[in-house]
């Protein structure tokens, strides 16, 4: 009577059932939403990649593969990618550690620490790293005026800007599946390593450190992952050589107009992406990582 | 002297804490003061106070157009997201169709595929149906982007709620739709709420796909700080970015209250 939702009775639930239960097909707007909206755009970047000129075939590819300056862009991609996981990794390990051996209020705080960078604008991160950062920024205006310096020193347009920027955007990334790991373990593990004569350092090194190590991969994982794709930082941040693969698309398509070429390096970085995510997803759950994001 | 190690090593361990609290927020909150500066320059500490560049903000047409537009299209899509979304939870969660696998990993992968994929990818396609610089294509755009953590929230809300309760009210004769208004809505109304102030977040700060998927007639506060970034920057733009940190802040702080207050059974 209220409602024109199909709750007719409860006729007909036979022990097979509908290939579609009731309940099912209230996935079925979003699905359908997803695949008009989200899956056959990713599909038109694949066939345009092969479409593009007509009769390209996989020149689009062999281009790329062939082209040194493209190949750079890849490698510079994975130096900077790799770098950042690193850094993430050697800060966010000490600050999850804190997190799990700290009274749960505070923790609960620390977290908070970490969901609101997450939330807030990326842009708006970078940018302030960029006032922070740039010849006439804080950093060289403070040491300017003490006379620590007498020229503004290089903090921007390069690769130290770009990893330090992006590492700090993606630290939560790193944090977040660290400390749900973290968590879980036992204290008395560590403990009982202690009463058997383990230093507190042995006790770390060879109890604490091996439990959290799916922490660690999963972490290490996503931040590679995300870091592949970033665009806006770099861009900001960094000068024509810290270029990564995502910058390269966009340029391809905004200012060469050659979406054949921009499509097949979107493809070739979404499979990079979605080989490291299998691995990842073989130590833990994307949806356990993502759901946290929104808990305290 | 075991003791006084672990002491010291906590002290250690406590200063590193509040370093990385620094460099995650640090950054951001600098920004805050440089726009009310009274002096012409973006500097730290600022010269004055005033808020000059506020009233600059609020005369251009450029910078208020966007905030509209991003307001408009954050609502649209919190509202858009989290009806699908709770749906969609609920149908994973009780129902039973065919590729259920497939249909989760489909609703997480806008979260992991690359933005700049997602951008060009939806633009050339959009663009195919006359929808890009409009409101539909941004709101269809980012509920895509946005969706996944409803469903994530609404997931966990189903996952703690007591089935018990909805199993008493059949019993009791109410019908499956009431049983669902009356006792399953309410229970995880705190789970479809904070997705949507999600989804709105997600909305509010996205840049990279609204990049291609706006033109110049329809820009979100975004993408017209993005183009301002990259060429003059006076402190304006500072008290843009206060503007849109100030927003997420506070909805972010509504979405954990909330979180927090969902019964926990």
């Amino acid at each position: 009577m209220s409602a024109p939702v199909a709750v007719k009775g409860r006729a007909g639930r036979a022990r097979r059932g509908p290939l579609i239960s009731r309940w099912g097909s209230l996935a079925v707007p979003l699905l359908v939403l997803l695949t008009a909206a989200f899956l056959l755009p990713m599909l038109l970047i694949v066939v345009r990649s092969v479409t593009d000129p007509a009769d390209i075939g996989a020149g689009n590819y062999v281009t790329f593969f062939t082209n040194e300056a493209d190949m750079r862009v890849l490698g510079n991609t994975f130096y900077i990618a790799v770098i950042c996981t690193v850094a993430c990794l050697a800060v966010g390990y000490p600050y999850a550690y804190l997190m799990a051996i700290v009274p749960q209020r505070v923790a609960g705080i620390m977290l908070v620490f970490v969901l609101v960078p997450f939330w807030s604008s990326l842009l708006v991160r970078t940018f302030a790293w960029e006032v922070i950062l740039r010849d006439t920024g804080i950093i060289n205006t403070l040491l300017l005026n003490l006379k620590v310096i007498t020229e503004p020193l290089p903090l921007i347009r390069n690769t130290f800007a770009v990893i330090l920027g992006m590492s700090q955007i993606l630290l939560p990334f790193m944090v977040l599946p660290l400390y749900s790991v973290m968590q879980r373990i036992d204290p008395e593990l560590t403990r009982a390593a202690a009463n058997l004569g383990a230093g507190p350092f042995a006790a770390f090194r060879r109890v604490f450190v091996p439990l959290s190590f799916p922490g660690i991969t999963a972490g290490s994982l996503l931040v590679f992952v995300l870091a592949l794709g970033f665009y806006i930082t770099p861009t900001i941040l960094g000068s024509a050589r810290e270029t990564m693969i995502s910058r390269f698309i966009a340029d391809q398509v905004q200012v060469r107009v050659n979406w054949g070429l921009a499509s097949a390096m979107a493809v070739i970085l979404m499979v990079l992406t979605f080989t490291v995510l299998a691995i990842a997803s073989r130590f833990v759950k994307l949806r356990d990582v993502y759901g946290a994001l929104g808990e305290s | 002297m075991t003791d006084s190690f672990r002491r010291w090593n906590r002290v250690l361990l406590v200063v590193f804490g509040i370093m990385i609290i620094v460099f995650l927020v640090g950054p951001s909150l600098v920004i805050v003061p440089m726009g009310f500066t009274a002096g012409q320059i973006l500097e730290f500490p600022p010269s004055g106070f005033s808020l000059q560049w506020y009233g600059k903000m609020f005369a251009d047409p450029a910078w208020t157009s966007g905030f509209l537009n991003s307001f408009e299209v954050a609502v649209c899509t919190a509202v858009v997201a989290s009806v699908l979304g709770t749906m969609a939870a609920l149908g994973i969660a009780r129902g039973r169709f065919p590729g259920k696998t497939i249909a989760n990993a489909l609703i997480l992968s806008p979260l992991v595929v690359p933005v700049i994929v997602i951008g060009i990818g939806m633009f050339s396609f959009f663009v195919r149906f006359k929808l890009t610089g409009t409101l539909v294509g941004m709101v269809i755009a980012h509920t895509a982007l946005s969706v996944p953590y409803v469903v994530v929230s609404v997931s966990t809300s189903l996952r703690s709620m007591d089935r018990n309760l909805e199993m008493a009210a059949a019993n009791l004769g109410a019908n499956p739709w009431r049983t669902f208004r009356r006792i399953t809505l309410p229970l995880i109304m705190p789970g479809v709420f904070a997705g949507a102030l999600f989804a709105f977040l997600e909305s509010w700060d996205e840049v990279v796909v609204s990049i291609f998927m706006t033109t110049t007639k329809f820009r979100t506060l975004p993408v017209v700080m993005w183009e301002q970034v990259r060429q003059v920057v006076d402190p304006t733009v500072a008290a843009v970015a206060t503007v849109l940190l100030a927003t997420t802040t506070t909805v972010l702080t509504l979405a954990l209250v909330v979180r927090r207050q969902a019964p926990v059974r």
